[in-house]
């Protein structure tokens, strides 16, 4: 198996303070590969490393099997789309398209046949003669990634490319990178801090935190088997409920509570006995129709009502500890109600409430 | 709410109104006075304004003296050299200053200091550093090198040299700090993109930095140019105007012929002179750049 990228207990430090440490990642080829994590944990910092744009302190990073720790951004076989364009103002969108061709000594007629594919997939042909200053948001990233396009590279990198757009325009630009990606099939690395955006593009998600990277697992496996605490909480909107409890003879106890483990898989295959933390989805907490498929169910007061249109959201004390639940939004509900719940421990996660791994 | 257009008139009231005080200093004052030199040029003032016409006698006699002609080539070399080299100095500075090296605020504290000294002081300090006995030229000799001549403002072929290098001292800082300031509102993405493409930093520079800093090149040029065309206190603190007239500067001869030779008439003449240069410059330039259709 070959990878296309790899990167191999790679360090970086600002000063004497470490902002990736011992960070291993490998990246298929073809891979769309998704780096997610909140503000400030290194995401792009690795990002500019493999691009060659910061140097690294310790560790190796090869690209299509090549050793390019050292390697000159230009000479990676990668490129950039930035948050803020980054286009050059002053030149028209060719301009753009075209500069670091010509400057690598490219034949006319080839630069010209790459700025006409790209156009063309892009849609951004009526654009050419344009400066940048003249089109609107999501057109100039358009540009930014024609700019990576005709230059014919095996990996994109993209830093947060809709952060700077609105919730309509991001919808519809994640859309086409999507479609980009399966027309193109080229490695893409793809920074976000948005998680929708995460799980719709990626094949493979890598949660980072402070300079590690927690779980690299497909969007399915990190929604449904968050591997530790962080990435049960971080993952998910609204986020998981947590519950402390115990787990006791195939039970999982909470207060007054006795919730079967049935079904539940643990991670180690053995049943695990001892205190314990339980991650319940607001989704996998079921109410009305649904309640037949749960193994437990109990009684709660609504405190909150959110209709969010598609589904309500509802808040309760279950245990002493604030949960939401969310329902079909159809259901008619107003706080002071009392409703049934139900819960599907094996959609539940375990954790560990001291190494805060899944158990 | 009223359907009707409003007044243009009263849009923006209180900006407009913050605006009368410099409007009317600047028509009476800039407009009136330039006016009022203007028409006493073409009169035979002496120590007093006096509206006696001579038509074009007093530029007859400006441009037949010598004096003014050496004024003018003074300022075209200086202008010219001081334009090129202080662009390039500053420049050099900011970028290299704009490397993230360490000092930078010590650095750029010392590098803009001679522009908050005045043009006397710094006149003064570089007749001194320049002076063959006590400065660059004596100290080297007494280093045993007896044959080093370096004696710029003590010969008239290249004394405007010497001021030059005293206009560029106190200068230079300036275009540093605002060419560096530009630099820094670049934003560092397109550093990257730049890098990603392969382009060489030289090539960055001169294709996509320096475009991108259009707004504050023209503030500085605007600056750096009046500033030329008014040079008058280097020039009187550091050679007097000498050796004989050999750094005689147009603004001085203005002076000269106004305060101390007593006749207005020249002094008026001269600088009529100097506006009508300026203006032909700046016309056609304001046309390009404010003209014909808005540029985005
Ligand atoms: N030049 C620098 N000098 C010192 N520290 C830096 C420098 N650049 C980044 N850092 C630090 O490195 C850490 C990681 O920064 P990075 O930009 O990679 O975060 P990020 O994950 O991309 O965050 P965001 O989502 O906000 O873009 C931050 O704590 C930041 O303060
Ligand atoms: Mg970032």
């Amino acid at each position: 198996m070959t990878f296309s990228v790899e990167i191999k207990n790679l360090d970086l430090h600002f000063g004497n303070v470490a902002v990736l440490q011992q960070l291993n990642l490998d990246i298929h080829e073809g891979e769309f590969l998704v780096l997610l994590g909140s503000s400030g944990c290194g995401k792009s910092t690795l990002l500019n490393c493999i691009a060659g744009l910061l140097e690294v302190t310790d560790g190796q990073i090869f690209i299509g099997g090549e050793n390019v720790t050292w390697a000159e951004p230009s000479e990676r076989g990668i490129d950039m789309v930035f948050q803020s364009y980054a286009l050059y103002p002053q030149m028209t969108v060719e301009g753009n398209l075209t500069f670091g061709l010509k400057n690598a000594g490219l034949p006319k007629i080839e630069i010209a046949e790459r700025v006409k594919r790209a156009a063309g997939i892009l849609q951004i042909e009526p654009l050419l003669k344009r400066k940048p200053a003249a089109l609107s948001g999501g057109q100039r990233q358009r540009v930014a990634i024609g700019r990576a396009l005709v230059r014919d590279v095996d990996v994109f990198l993209f830093d947060e490319p809709l952060s700077n757009l609105d919730a309509k325009l991001r919808a519809d630009l994640r859309v086409e990178i999507k479609k980009l990606h399966g027309q193109l099939n080229n490695t893409m690395i793809y920074v976000t801090h948005d998680q929708i955006e995460a799980m719709t593009l990626a094949d493979r998600i890598a949660i980072m935190k402070g300079g590690k990277i927690m779980q690299l697992a497909s969007p399915h496996e990190i929604y449904n088997r968050p591997r530790n605490l962080y990435v049960a909480d971080f993952i998910g909107s609204p986020s998981m409920n947590f519950l402390n409890g115990e787990i006791s003879g195939g039970n999982f106890m909470v207060g007054k509570l006795t919730i079967p483990l049935d079904g539940y898989e643990f991670a180690k295959g053995s049943r695990q006995e001892g205190k314990a933390i339980i991650g319940l989805r607001p989704e996998h907490i079921v109410t009305g129709d649904n309640l037949a498929s749960a193994a437990m169910r109990t009684k709660v007061t609504v405190e909150l009502v959110e209709p969010m249109g598609s589904d309500t959201l509802i808040y309760a004390t279950l245990a002493g500890t604030f949960i939401h639940v969310r329902m079909d939004g159809q259901v008619q509900a107003a706080s002071g109600d009392e409703i049934e719940i139900g819960f599907l421990p094996d959609r539940a996660s375990l954790f560990d409430p001291v190494s805060e791994e899944r158990l | 709410m009223s359907s009707k257009r409003p007044n243009q008139l009263f849009r923006n009231m209180p900006a407009k109104v913050a605006a009368i005080p410099m409007v009317v200093t600047a028509l009476f004052i800039f407009v009136g006075g330039t006016a009022w030199t203007v028409v006493y040029s073409f009169t035979k003032s002496g120590l007093l304004p006096r509206l006696k016409w001579v038509g074009l006698d007093q530029y007859e006699r400006l441009w037949g003296t010598n004096r003014w002609l050496v004024s003018i080539e003074n300022l075209a070399i200086y202008g010219i050299c001081m334009l090129v080299l202080v662009f390039v100095i500053g420049f050099i500075l900011a970028a290299l200053i704009d490397q993230k090296i360490r000092f930078e605020n010590t650095i750029r504290t010392v590098i803009l200091y001679p522009y908050a000294l005045s043009f006397v002081v710094t006149g003064l300090v570089w007749q001194w550093i320049l002076n063959p006995e006590f400065g660059v030229q004596g100290i080297v000799r007494d280093l045993g090198w007896q044959s080093f001549t370096f004696n710029p403002l003590y010969s008239p072929q290249i004394a405007i040299f010497g001021v030059l290098i005293a206009g560029l001292w106190q200068g230079s800082g300036l275009v540093m700090v605002l060419m560096l300031a530009g630099l820094r509102g670049i934003d560092q993405e397109v550093w990257k993109a730049a890098r990603v493409d392969g382009i060489p930093t030289w090539k960055t520079y001169i294709f996509i930095v320096i475009p991108m800093m259009r707004p504050v090149f023209i503030t500085t040029l605007v600056l750096v140019v009046t500033g030329i065309v008014k040079i008058y206190d280097l020039i009187v603190a550091q050679t007097g105007g000498g050796p004989g007239i050999a750094t005689e500067v147009p603004a001085k001869y203005v002076y000269d012929m106004m305060f101390q030779a007593a006749n207005l008439g020249q002094g008026f003449a001269a600088s009529t002179m100097m506006l009508v240069t300026v203006a032909l410059i700046i016309i056609p330039w304001a046309m390009l750049e404010f003209g014909g259709k808005r540029r985005v």
